[in-house]
């Protein structure tokens, strides 16, 4: 059995491992990052579009290129990558995380962890669709691992469930292979991707987008064949008038993330809702010595973010291995209209990262966070979609002595 | 003297375990891809206490005494077994009467350790279930399985011990001339037989009808399930929960999956017989199946669903089993209409038509000499072994150590395993594997298992399929 030992441990070399351990490194602490897949970038090896790193790097690059930059900037670095290797388990006690590989069990000792595992896709089953048992439903990411990495067309015609950005992408995608694509469908009444990927991946390629519409059934016979959809009401219920029928032999499914936290669900607190790893501003979990970043938190739109948040768990793991010591915890409420709220916790002395999603999309509306009573941020926002995070920075002067805080959406001023 | 066996379910496949004891030959025709994939595949994997069958059936002869067989079966086939107990609820004091008369007719049929508890006591031992509970029936002897492990595992003994076993292989006819069965006829080839056993499932009635004899009246009764993920939702409950039972069967239940997820189900809808392959899950199922476990246990979540299925169990109008030698054709015997209990009942329903074939046919089978008695499952190394002997594992094979389903930790070893003992497909993977089972339910591992099976019985990727001929995957390549 082989014994590594290390200041910092990362899991997962995707955006945000890859972007903790840089920063960890700078601060001159002992990384090791380890991956599950031969190589680093996670799934941004699979997203061949571009659109990625105009905030992080100020251009636009392709999910590999975007992967990349960050390998090359990781090269040459006191950092040990180790590739195929997959987390057995994790010894809290001694602070010691083991791992399987080809070449056997391993054991890193650390002083610190950070987790950044990402997510997976929310499965066919979950959506309690009726109809036969078929192949040719694919989750997006896997139509899109097939296309992209394994030079397999999954289908000939095809309709692509969930307008979330993966879908999107997946229906440009699919058309420039061969496949057509007969129309992406979304359950609620506005798009549940990025405006920018309905008019470049859609309205580009004149692929309808039916919103308010949802799959009732699946028809086939060992393969997929017959697709029902129908409209839905405010409650989601079915418009029984309104069913019709597609022939295809695809059905791509778009229909969300879950954060991947079951490896540490019985190590740190998970939100019960989200599934996501509780972290506060610092990126810290209710471990001390574990720190988690992107997608296993929270589900980001951008993959900048994620580098950003990424950056802000190796450097706070970076400081508690330096002996640093941070302050008290302050919980973070959702208000009026808030969703999804990211950090849970926010720690004295600490710039703030905030990103929201709004539950009913609203136009011309604040956000304000408040302190008690007290207001100490607000920002007005011209048009809000869940689909679309609100990121709010919030410095830390602002912050001072503050108690419990909420996060809302001013509906009357 | 040849036996066939027609159909290679749980009951065909343990009547296969059975006779291959003795020096007779035996051959088993399964018309699917795969053993264990048709009414065995779908059920609610329950091995049943033995209260629920009324004095007089064959159900209550063979339903009790097969739940005990069981212990056996966990030995030799080295499949799971859980006695986790069952409970029958009451919430009214009429559903009380109904557990006085279950438990005296569980008594009579044998069945040990069978409690009427009180309300206390059962949310002392299920804390989640619905508080207006008033007392339950405690049957500790009930367990769950997987009932394809239990096909699986006993077909590969019996191969052990010389069984002939023929997969996608169709009866399309069965010749006979004096009330005897002269010849068996495949999409294959033909076959002559001492014996015939009928344990087609579904089918059975007409393989009945194909030798002649009178027509065994079922019909398919579908049920649907919903199942929840193993990593979130797998302590709701930690024995079988049945709801008061009705005129429709044992209702709609709530337990856990061997693998340690939650199942709910089975909905009870009675289909015309000529759809024996209508596997359909419906909007009204779902949204029943929903509405009647949550009123057993009201924390349900199904946002933690991971698949919705159904399956077909071969119900007859008597609601009992069809077993024994034809009345008709000399050579014909039934094991028929095996509804529910009928995976708990198998391993008894082989044992009594190994003896009743040897009385009727006056013939009497003698042991083998070198029979092999013990089969292995295939070892999760991952979540099974100690780290050390893991460790030494992967250092003598390192596709032990390859991760390849990352929810139930598939290694590649086990994939390959999986394939070299017959799995073709990704279902053939999947049910002895578990591979592909988990919450991401193939998300992140169907492209892999894909390659390897290409790989390993060297087949082009697009002629790879779930399970039947038309479930392929992939169209092409996107690019010569």
């Amino acid at each position: 059995m082989k014994n590594y030992s290390t200041d910092l441990l990362i899991i997962g070399a995707g955006a945000a491992g890859m972007a903790a351990a840089l920063k960890a490194e700078s601060l001159g602490i002992k990384v090791i990052l380890v991956e599950r897949n031969e190589e680093m970038g996670g799934i941004l090896n699979q997203c061949i579009h571009n659109g990625f790193g105009l905030h992080y790097f100020k251009e636009e690059l392709t999910g590999p290129e975007y992967a990349n930059k960050f390998e090359n900037l990781l090269n040459g670095k006191n950092i040990t990558f180790l590739s195929n290797r997959f987390l057995h388990s994790i010894n809290e006690e001694n602070k010691e995380i083991i791992f399987t590989s080809s070449e056997g069990i391993e054991k890193i000792s650390c002083k610190a962890l950070v987790y950044t595992a990402g997510a997976r896709e929310r499965p066919f089953g979950s959506l309690l669709i009726p109809g036969n048992r078929v192949s040719g439903i694919y989750t997006a990411g896997m139509a899109q691992r097939l296309t992209n990495i394994e030079n397999r067309l999954p289908g000939k015609k095809a309709l692509i469930l969930g307008s979330g950005d993966i879908g999107l992408i997946m229906a440009r995608r699919l058309t420039l292979e061969g496949m057509k694509v007969e129309a992406v469908l979304e359950r609620m009444p506005y798009p549940g991707g990025l405006a920018r990927n309905i008019t470049q991946c859609l309205k580009d390629f004149e692929i309808p987008l039916l919103l308010s519409t949802t799959v009732v059934e699946v028809r086939g016979q060992g393969r997929l064949n017959e697709v029902i959809v129908a409209q839905v009401d405010g409650n989601f219920n079915e418009i029984k008038s309104t069913r019709r029928s597609y022939s295809v032999d695809s059905l791509i499914l778009s229909v969300g993330l879950v954060p991947s936290t079951t490896p540490v669900m019985h190590l740190v607190e998970i939100d019960k809702r989200t599934r996501g790893v509780v972290v506060d501003s610092i990126m810290r979990t209710n471990k001390e010595w574990v720190f988690a970043a992107g997608n296993c938190v929270v589900i980001y739109d951008l993959v900048d973010y994620v580098s950003k948040e990424g950056e802000i768990a190796g450097e706070n793991a970076a400081k508690y291995i330096l002996g640093e010591t941070f302050g008290k915890k302050i919980k973070i409420n959702p208000g009026n209209n808030i969703g999804i709220i990211s950090p849970s916790f926010y720690v004295e002395n600490t710039e703030l990262e905030l990103y929201v999603r709004v539950i009913r999309p609203c136009e011309n509306k604040k956000i304000i966070v408040k302190s008690g009573q007290d207001i100490i941020h607000q920002s007005r926002h011209i048009s809000m979609i869940p689909s679309e995070m609100e990121h709010i920075k919030i410095k830390k002067d602002k912050l001072l002595n503050v108690k419990e805080l909420t996060v809302e959406v001013i509906e009357n001023e | 003297m040849k036996i066939g066996i027609i159909g290679g379910g749980v009951v065909g496949a343990l009547l296969a375990y059975e006779l291959t004891k003795y020096n007779v030959e035996v051959t088993l025709i399964e018309k699917e891809f795969d053993v264990g994939m048709g009414v065995s595949k779908a059920n609610s994997a329950i091995v049943h206490a033995g209260y629920d069958d009324e004095k007089g059936t064959l159900r209550s002869k063979f339903c009790a005494r097969g739940n005990e067989l069981y212990d056996e079966l966990e030995e030799n086939l080295d499949i799971d077994l859980k006695r986790i107990g069952s409970h029958v609820l009451a919430f009214k004091q009429e559903d009380m009467n109904t557990l006085d008369r279950l438990y005296n007719q569980g008594i009579e049929n044998g069945v040990k350790g069978l409690k009427i508890l009180d309300k206390n006591e059962i949310i002392r031992l299920e804390p989640n279930i619905n508080e207006h509970v008033i007392g339950s029936l405690y049957a500790p002897t009930a367990g769950i399985t997987e009932p394809w492990q239990v096909a699986i595992g006993a077909v590969e003994l019996a191969q052990k011990n010389g069984l002939n076993l023929s997969l996608s292989e169709r009866v399309i006819e069965i010749k006979t001339e004096n009330y005897k069965i002269e010849k068996i006829i495949t999409d294959k080839k033909e076959y002559i037989f001492d014996v015939v056993i009928n344990a087609a499932g579904l089918y059975a009635d007409v393989i009945s009808n194909m030798a002649g004899d009178v027509s065994i009246p079922i019909h398919p009764r579908q049920g649907e399930y919903i199942l929840l993920n193993k990593f979130t939702a797998h302590d709701l409950v930690n024995s079988i929960i049945f709801p008061p039972p009705s005129k429709m069967g044992k209702g709609i239940l709530v337990l856990p999956t061997v693998d340690g997820g939650t199942l709910l189900g089975p909905t009870s809808e009675d289909l015309s017989y000529l759809l024996k392959d209508d596997r359909t899950t419906t909007r009204h199922g779902i949204d029943e199946i929903v509405e009647s476990a949550k009123k057993l246990v009201p924390s349900i979540d199904v946002r933690e669903t991971v698949k919705i299925f159904s399956g077909l169990r071969p119900e007859s109008p008597n609601k009992d089993f069809w077993i024994g030698k034809s009345e008709k054709i000399s050579n014909l015997f039934h094991a028929a209409a095996t509804r529910s209990p009928g995976l708990t009942a198998a391993p008894a329903i082989a044992k009594f038509l190994v003896e009743e074939i040897q009385e009727k046919m006056k013939i009497n089978f003698s042991e083998k000499e070198n029979y092999i008695s013990k089969r292995e499952r295939i070892k999760n190394f991952f979540n099974d072994e100690s780290l050390e002997k893991y460790d030494e594992m992967i250092k003598e094979d390192s596709s032990k150590g390859k991760i390849v389903c990352v929810c139930n930790k598939i290694t590649e070893s086990e994939i390959i395993e999986a394939i070299k003992r017959g799995a073709h497909t990704l279902d053939g993977v999947k049910f002895r594997t578990r591979a592909s089972f988990g919450e991401c339910q193939g998300g992140f591992c169907t492209h892999k298992i894909m390659k390897i099976i290409s790989k390993q019985l060297n087949v082009p990727i697009e002629d790879i399929t779930y399970g039947n001929d038309n479930s392929y995957v992939i169209t092409g390549k996107v690019r010569p």
